[in-house]
């Protein structure tokens, strides 16, 4: 049963510069043009308080060379997600009060930045947020709970358990997942054939 | 008033049914012989006895049973009982209100005895005889909601309220159907019931979230939400969905009236005193279908409503493959005549 766009689904935004002390900046590869773009806009001295930090396909240097160019008061360029959220976790435990987080990237990118952020107590009215790029999903099994990143069919096997779940729009904040369930639980093996659908 | 409890399983051999009392007081929730959602909230006043109303915190012959099966079920999956850390306060708020419901209203079976913050709490059902500090979690073998919870029929969801919402942030949910608490913890009203079909467009969520954020304290309310179950399981979470879920193809023309059940939940709203938190009880009741057609109202009454159901809420709720069967062997008991308003057997 495909369900259209439900109230838990995330809604994004542009990135804009917005008031504030300190501007903390996250963006996997795909986001960085948004980060670009909001410079655009940007007064002068908003880069000087800002520190950028990029994930993955970001270490390419054609990514690289237009944040670079922005001349961030810290520029953090890490290899994987995983290491640019931790980084976050450590400049987000540190910042004070008038701190702006923006997030720009997929929906596993934003997803996990958000989660990272509300955990460290960031308002959730204090993130701004922009997709680009793939819409891939980041799914939680309901069954056996596992996370499976980067999901682009409908269904998917889950990495877990083997089972195949059907991809639901209702998304966790605190999980950073859409919810993944049995899709052929009712009558085992009769799972349709996954389709790319989240491209 | 003594209960005689029953001893019975919601899971493998399934020899839950009710007794000829437990049909009389079971709670019917059609007051008219077709249904759409509605902002259907009354308050939690006590009704007459011989009802479910007549505590407000309702026990009765199934207690027992129930609370062996959230053993089972917590044993197996811890993640059916979370609270957010900044819902202790909650839970001792909890713990005081369903201790003083259940020893007022079943003065047999539950003692509470206080002498400033060291209460005496006896189960007698469950051969519980506690002694514990009020406010001092490490006095209770859990945290105060699970502590309690595990003695209490029905799920429990406690609703933090804040930015003019409510958020989910700590629960107790064993006897659900089909959604998850582990996944649903942290969300806000519009959020969890997100997968509800036609409810937000109709407005009912924004009138109901009004509604549920001026609760008063000590102005309880309630309303009956429900759904239909095959074999009388409490546990269809979507966690267990592949083990529940081929049940759904068990039904046939002969065993419909014993595998199919309605299921209803009385769902209360209250406000707590210290915390302002809002503990939403949702209370299952389960009843097979040849049991619900011993009241000839009911009988004509779930018949219709069944067979003109809306095909998105049959979906929603899960009924699409037996709906039929069920819609046949329910027309049998519907000879056409008029119903009375009103949930109650004539
Ligand atoms: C604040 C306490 C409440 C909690 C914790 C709660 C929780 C839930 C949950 C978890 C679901 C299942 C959603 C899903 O499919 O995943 C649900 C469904 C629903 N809720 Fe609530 N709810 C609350 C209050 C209300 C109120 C006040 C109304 C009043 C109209 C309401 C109306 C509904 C309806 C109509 C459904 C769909 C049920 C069905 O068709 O089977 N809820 N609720």
């Amino acid at each position: 049963m495909p369900e259209t766009s439900i109230k838990s689904r995330p809604v994004y935004g542009t990135l804009a510069p917005q008031p504030g002390t300190r501007h903390i900046l996250l963006a996997d590869g795909d986001g960085a043009a948004a980060i670009v773009d909001l410079a655009r806009a940007a007064p002068p001295e908003f880069f000087e308080r800002a520190h950028i930090i990029t994930a993955p396909a970001a270490g390419a240097m054609a990514v690289r060379a237009p944040l670079r160019a922005l001349a961030p008061a810290v520029l953090d360029e890490t290899d994987r997600l995983a290491a640019a959220l931790s980084r976050l976790a450590e400049v987000l435990a540190g910042a004070g009060m008038g701190t702006r987080l923006y997030v720009a990237g997929t929906e596993g990118t934003i997803g996990q930045a958000m989660q990272v952020a509300l955990d460290a107590g960031v308002e959730l009215g204090a993130i701004a947020t922009e997709h680009r790029g793939s819409r891939a999903r980041r799914v939680q099994c309901a069954h056996c709970k596992t996370f499976i990143d980067e999901v682009t069919t409908q269904p998917v096997a889950c990495s877990g358990c083997g089972l195949m779940l059907f991809v639901r729009d209702h998304y966790s904040r605190r999980l950073a997942a859409f919810q993944g369930v049995c899709v052929d639980a009712e009558e085992p093996g009769s799972a349709p054939t996954p389709e790319e659908v989240f491209t | 008033m003594t209960i005689t409890f029953r001893r019975e399983t919601f899971r493998d051999d399934y020899n839950f049914s009710n007794s000829a009392v437990g049909i009389r007081r079971f709670p019917f929730p059609f007051d008219r012989d077709h249904y759409m959602y509605a902002v259907n909230i009354e308050p939690h006043v006590k009704g007459h006895p011989g009802t479910i109303y007549e505590s407000l915190i309702d026990v009765d012959e199934h207690y027992v049973a129930e609370m062996q099966d959230r053993a089972l079920v917590l044993a197996e999956d811890p993640l059916r009982s979370q609270s957010l850390p900044h819902m202790e306060l909650a839970g001792w708020d909890l713990l005081e209100l369903l201790m003083e419901q259940l020893a007022a209203g079943y003065p047999a079976h539950f003692e509470l005895r206080r002498s400033g913050k060291r209460w005496r709490w006896v189960n007698r059902p469950l051969g519980i005889d506690d002694t514990f500090v009020f406010g001092a979690a490490s006095t209770l073998p859990y945290g105060p909601m699970e502590y309690i919870t595990r003695q209490a029929q029905g799920d429990f969801c406690i609703l933090d309220q804040r930015d003019g919402n409510l958020w989910m942030d700590a629960g107790m949910v064993t006897t659900q159907a089909d959604w998850s608490l582990d996944f649903d913890l942290g969300m806000n009203f519009m959020e969890w019931h997100a997968p509800v079909p036609r409810a937000h467009e109709m407005g009912v969520f924004d009138r109901a979230l009004k509604f549920m954020l001026n609760l008063g304290q000590g102005q309880p309310m309630r309303r009956f939400n429900w759904t239909m179950t095959v074999n009388p399981r409490l546990d269809t979470s979507p966690e267990t969905y592949p083990k529940w879920g081929p049940d759904r193809r068990s039904v046939t023309a002969d065993n419909v009236g014993d595998k199919v059940h309605l299921r209803v939940e009385l769902q209360s709203f209250w406000r707590l005193p210290r915390s302002n938190a809002i503990v939403f009880p949702i209370r299952c009741y389960l009843i097979k279908l040849e049991e619900l057609v011993t009241v000839p109202k009911w009988a004509r009454r779930m018949h219709r409503v069944l067979r003109d159901l809306p095909p998105d809420l049959v979906d929603y709720k899960g009924l699409t493959r037996w709906r039929p069967i069920a819609v046949d062997y329910l027309a049998a008991f519907d000879d056409g005549a008029a119903t009375s308003p009103g949930i109650w057997p004539d």
